[in-house]
Parts: structure tokens; C-alpha cells; sequence
């Protein structure tokens, strides 16, 4: 069975959505189950374990930014709860601002 | 058995392109007109929009002009630019290349000049055709390039690692692979250092890789796009980190630079940041810039890897576009070559694909049209960088 979202190592405190996920929705991911706080696109990340402020993020068992805000297991993990430790990411309205 | 077109330096084409180049957009309008009434997709509008002089490129116009997809070549000059048009048209004819130079000034203004550049593109390709020399092409003899671009969360575990296998089997068969954007090797330096084929490569990309930290922290932004982040990358490293699956396992042999050919067969990282305090902008400014980068390091064709769905192809060199995600793969279908997006829904596996890459690969080789060609997709960017020749603990055989 293909699944709904895949931790891609086991250092991952983070899984990556294989197909958009319903808000509400209970999913497993490694026989643990999650319940997805929002609606998530293809290829975002949730939190599979309580993620508290400050934590690295891992994907590919790697880290990949710091949390900012706690996200408890099954939370959306994008740009309002965690930043990159290296260089800022930018969304359209924001380039816009700093032109 | 795949067969090339050969060229005085040994190296064999897989298209035989006619390249007519504007040496400053005083001259674009006219090269189009010339490239348009040809009506042939062999014959490729490729150019330099600056009137200032540019050392980097007249190395980037050097090596793509004599680059061995391209046959022969046409020059369109206004005429008072500073781009050392001699230096180039010799450089074209001293490797072979039929050449010709239309200078609009003396050539009596546009319609003159269109006239000319019309006249001179049918004997430029009379030429070529008659010097055709079709030999037998192997495997080993391919230079490949990699690019990701509109990335997004599904592109670093489909299409960029199935790209990685892929380079894994062209390595062991002793073809070049290059991968590119050190910018976007952001977090993965140590990880490299540890492939590295001698400590001197391992030293010199680590150093690669922190100038181009330095480099995009100047700009105040990283190679990271609004829709990277709406595709689900959240961070600069985390982007790299799947950008970096596409060099696959084998050991880095080197860093090169722009127009710079690799020494020998092997995994070659592509610098593309250009040395000292950021001063011509972005090192690319667009993903094409990259592709014309690699295709000036020989690239005979660039895998293209797309999550949110990029169109482009290139000038010289075929496109073969990859796309990660299967929401955008049945929303774009039609530009792209392969369908990564299966591996994520359970359908295909990440060798399955890497295979199918490699067998297209000896396809378009061997001639056959990728989406973006068949699509008309010719795309070129070249612009102002700093350039620095490149030092010896780069080379694999130094020290």
C-alpha cells in the first residue's frame, strides 16, 4: 500500500506528505498515528514527534532549520513555525516590501 | 550504437546547431529576424546584452560557440560594442567552425544587416553540412549536467535522487556528470568533503560552498524562491539537501568553472559564485543561466528537474525535463519527458526511473526530440560575473 506521508530517515523528526492531506485527518506513519491540524499539499512536512521551540528540524537526517514555535505531533511544519539557520526564505508580498 | 558528429578537438556533437549571436542588444532584433526567417530549429539565437566588456563572457561565447552540438556560427555586432568579436570569430575558426561576422554599421543598418545575416546563416549551414562527419558515439563520451529548478518538497525525494542513480550508471560507464549551484549545496559541504576523491577537492569544496554563503548572505536572499516555499521547502538547507541527491553516490573528482572543461571522466561539482564581495548581482540570475553554464562545460544534455513546473529548454544543448510531483506531471504533461512523481504514489521505484533517465538519455542522444524541443523551447540567458581562473587543488591530479 503506498502511504500518506513518509519520515525519509529514521533521524526524521519530520514526515513528507505523499499526497495532500484533509484537515482533521488521522494518518500512520511508521504504525504512529497522526492527526493532521490543517490541510496539507503534496510534499509538506508534518511534525511526527512533539517539536518544541528552539528543536533542529530533520529531514533526509539532516537539520534543516530550527523550530520557532512549538508544533505538536501531526502540525503543519512550514514557514510560521520553523526558520532556516542559515539564510532567510522570502514568499512574494515580502520581496515585494523590501524592494 | 549512438553516432555523433565530429569535431577537430575530438569530441563528438549529438545536434549540429548553427548558432547566431548577438554580441550586445543593439543587435538582438536583427540576429531574431535572421534566426526566424530560417525557420529551422538547427539554426539558434544565442547572445550577450552588455556593451561594457566582460571577461567571463567572452569565455562563456568561446566555449559555447565552439561547444560540440554547434557546427557553425554567425556573429551579429553593431559595431562600436566592446565585446572583442575578433577574438571570437578566431577562436570559432582556429576549432573548425565556418564563421561569419555581419556588422550592422557597415553592413548599412537592419535591413541590410538581415539581408547579410540571412545570406551568411545559408553559407555557414551549406559549410557545416558538407564538413558533416558522423562517427560512432559511446556512453563514456557524454557530458551531463543536472539542474533543479521550481523545486518543491516532492523534488528531493523523486526526481532529484532518481537523477542521482542516474549519474551513478553514466559515472561507472566513464561518462562526465556536473552538477551545479554551490548555493544550493548550502548544509551539505561536509557530507561532500567526505566523497571527495583527494583532500584537496574535499578542501575545495568546502570553500566553494562557504563563498557562496558569504555570497548570497551579501545579496540578502538565498537561491530560495516564493514557490519553493509554497511547493513545501521551508529553509535554504532543506532545499539543498534535496538538490544534492541529484549527484548521486559516486566520489566527486573536482570543481570547475564556468566554461571549463572537466579533466577526465568522473563527478564534477560546478561553481558557479563568482569570486570576491558580490559585484555584478546574482550569480545567475535565472535557472537558464546555469543550463548555459553547463552546456559551456560541454554538457551534451542537462537533466532538468521540476517539482512546481518548469517549461524551458535551451539553446545548443537538449533539455530533458524531469518532473517530481505527479499533481503537476498530469497538470503539465505535455513538457514533461519523465514522470518521477510515480515513485511517490507507489508506481514506479527509484531505480526504475533512474533507468528510464539513462535510456532517454542514449534516445536523445541518438537524435530523438525531448518535449522542450519538440515545443520550440530555446531559451537563453548570459550576464555579468567576475571571473577568476580556476586554482590547481581543484583538479583532481594537482599536488
Amino acid at each position: 500500500m503506498n502511504p500518506t506521508a513518509i519520515r525519509l530517515s529514521p533521524l526524521d523528526n519530520v514526515a513528507v506528505c505523499c499526497r495532500p492531506i484533509e484537515a482533521g485527518e488521522r494518518i500512520l506513519v511508521e504504525e504512529r498515528e497522526l492527526v493532521i491540524d490543517v490541510a496539507v499539499p503534496i510534499g509538506h512536512k508534518v511534525a511526527f514527534v512533539d517539536l518544541k521551540k528552539g528543536d533542529k528540524v530533520r529531514k533526509y537526517g539532516m537539520p534543516i532549520g530550527s523550530v520557532t514555535v512549538d508544533a505538536p505531533a501531526g502540525s503543519w511544519v512550514h514557514l510560521h513555525n520553523m526558520k532556516s539557520d542559515y539564510l532567510p526564505a522570502h514568499m512574494r508580498d515580502a520581496a515585494g516590501d523590501q524592494a | 550504437m549512438m553516432s555523433g558528429w565530429l569535431r577537430s578537438d575530438g569530441r563528438k556533437g549529438i545536434r549540429n546547431a548553427i548558432v547566431v549571436v548577438y554580441l550586445v542588444e543593439c543587435a538582438h532584433h536583427v540576429a531574431r529576424r535572421i534566426v526566424d526567417a530560417a525557420a529551422d530549429p538547427r539554426v539558434q539565437l544565442i547572445g550577450f546584452p552588455g556593451c561594457y566588456p566582460n571577461d567571463y563572457a567572452l569565455g562563456m561565447m568561446k566555449a559555447l560557440t565552439t561547444h560540440p552540438n554547434v557546427g557553425g556560427v554567425v556573429l551579429l555586432s553593431l559595431g562600436c560594442e566592446s565585446f572583442n568579436r575578433e577574438a571570437l570569430a578566431a577562436n570559432a575558426q582556429q576549432n573548425d567552425r565556418p564563421v561569419e561576422t555581419v556588422v550592422i554599421q557597415e553592413a548599412g543598418g537592419t535591413r541590410k544587416a538581415i539581408e547579410a545575416g540571412i545570406a551568411a546563416v545559408a553559407r555557414v549551414r551549406n559549410l557545416v553540412d558538407e564538413q558533416a562527419v558522423r562517427v560512432p558515439l559511446n556512453i563514456s563520451e557524454l557530458v551531463i549536467g543536472t539542474i533543479c529548478g521550481g523545486s518543491d518538497g516532492t523534488s528531493g525525494i523523486t526526481g532529484n535522487p532518481a537523477v542521482g542513480r542516474a549519474f551513478d550508471t553514466l559515472i561507472d560507464a566513464g561518462a562526465i556528470c556536473i552538477f551545479e549551484e554551490t548555493g544550493e549545496m548550502i548544509g551539505c559541504e561536509g557530507h561532500m568533503a567526505e566523497r571527495a576523491a583527494t583532500p584537496q577537492i574535499a578542501e575545495a569544496l568546502v570553500a566553494s560552498v562557504h563563498k557562496a554563503e558569504r555570497y548570497y548572505r551579501a545579496m540578502g536572499y538565498g537561491s530560495f524562491s516564493p514557490g519553493n516555499a509554497e511547493g513545501g521547502l521551508t529553509s535554504q538547507e532543506e532545499k539543498s539537501a534535496g538538490a544534492y541527491a541529484k549527484s548521486g553516490s559516486r566520489p566527486i573528482d573536482g570543481v570547475i568553472l564556468p566554461a571549463e572543461r572537466a579533466p577526465g571522466p568522473g563527478l564534477y561539482l560546478l561553481d558557479v559564485v563568482p569570486p570576491g564581495d558580490p559585484k555584478f548581482g546574482f550569480p545567475n540570475i535565472v535557472d537558464n543561466a546555469e543550463i548555459g553554464e553547463l552546456i559551456a562545460c560541454g554538457a551534451h544534455i542537462n537533466l532538468f528537474v521540476t517539482g512546481r513546473g518548469s517549461v524551458v529548454g535551451s539553446a545548443i544543448s537538449p533539455v530533458v525535463k524531469i518532473c517530481a510531483n505527479p499533481e503537476t506531471f498530469r497538470r503539465m504533461e505535455g513538457d514533461m519527458d519523465i514522470d518521477a512523481g510515480r515513485i511517490l504514489e507507489g508506481r514506479a521505484t527509484l531505480d526504475e526511473v533512474g533507468k528510464e533517465i539513462v535510456a532517454l538519455i542514449e534516445a536523445v542522444a541518438q537524435g530523438q526530440a525531448t518535449r522542450s524541443e519538440e515545443l520550440g523551447h530555446q531559451e537563453f540567458v548570459l550576464t555579468y560575473k567576475s571571473s577568476a581562473p580556476s586554482g590547481p587543488s581543484c583538479m583532481p591530479n594537482a599536488a
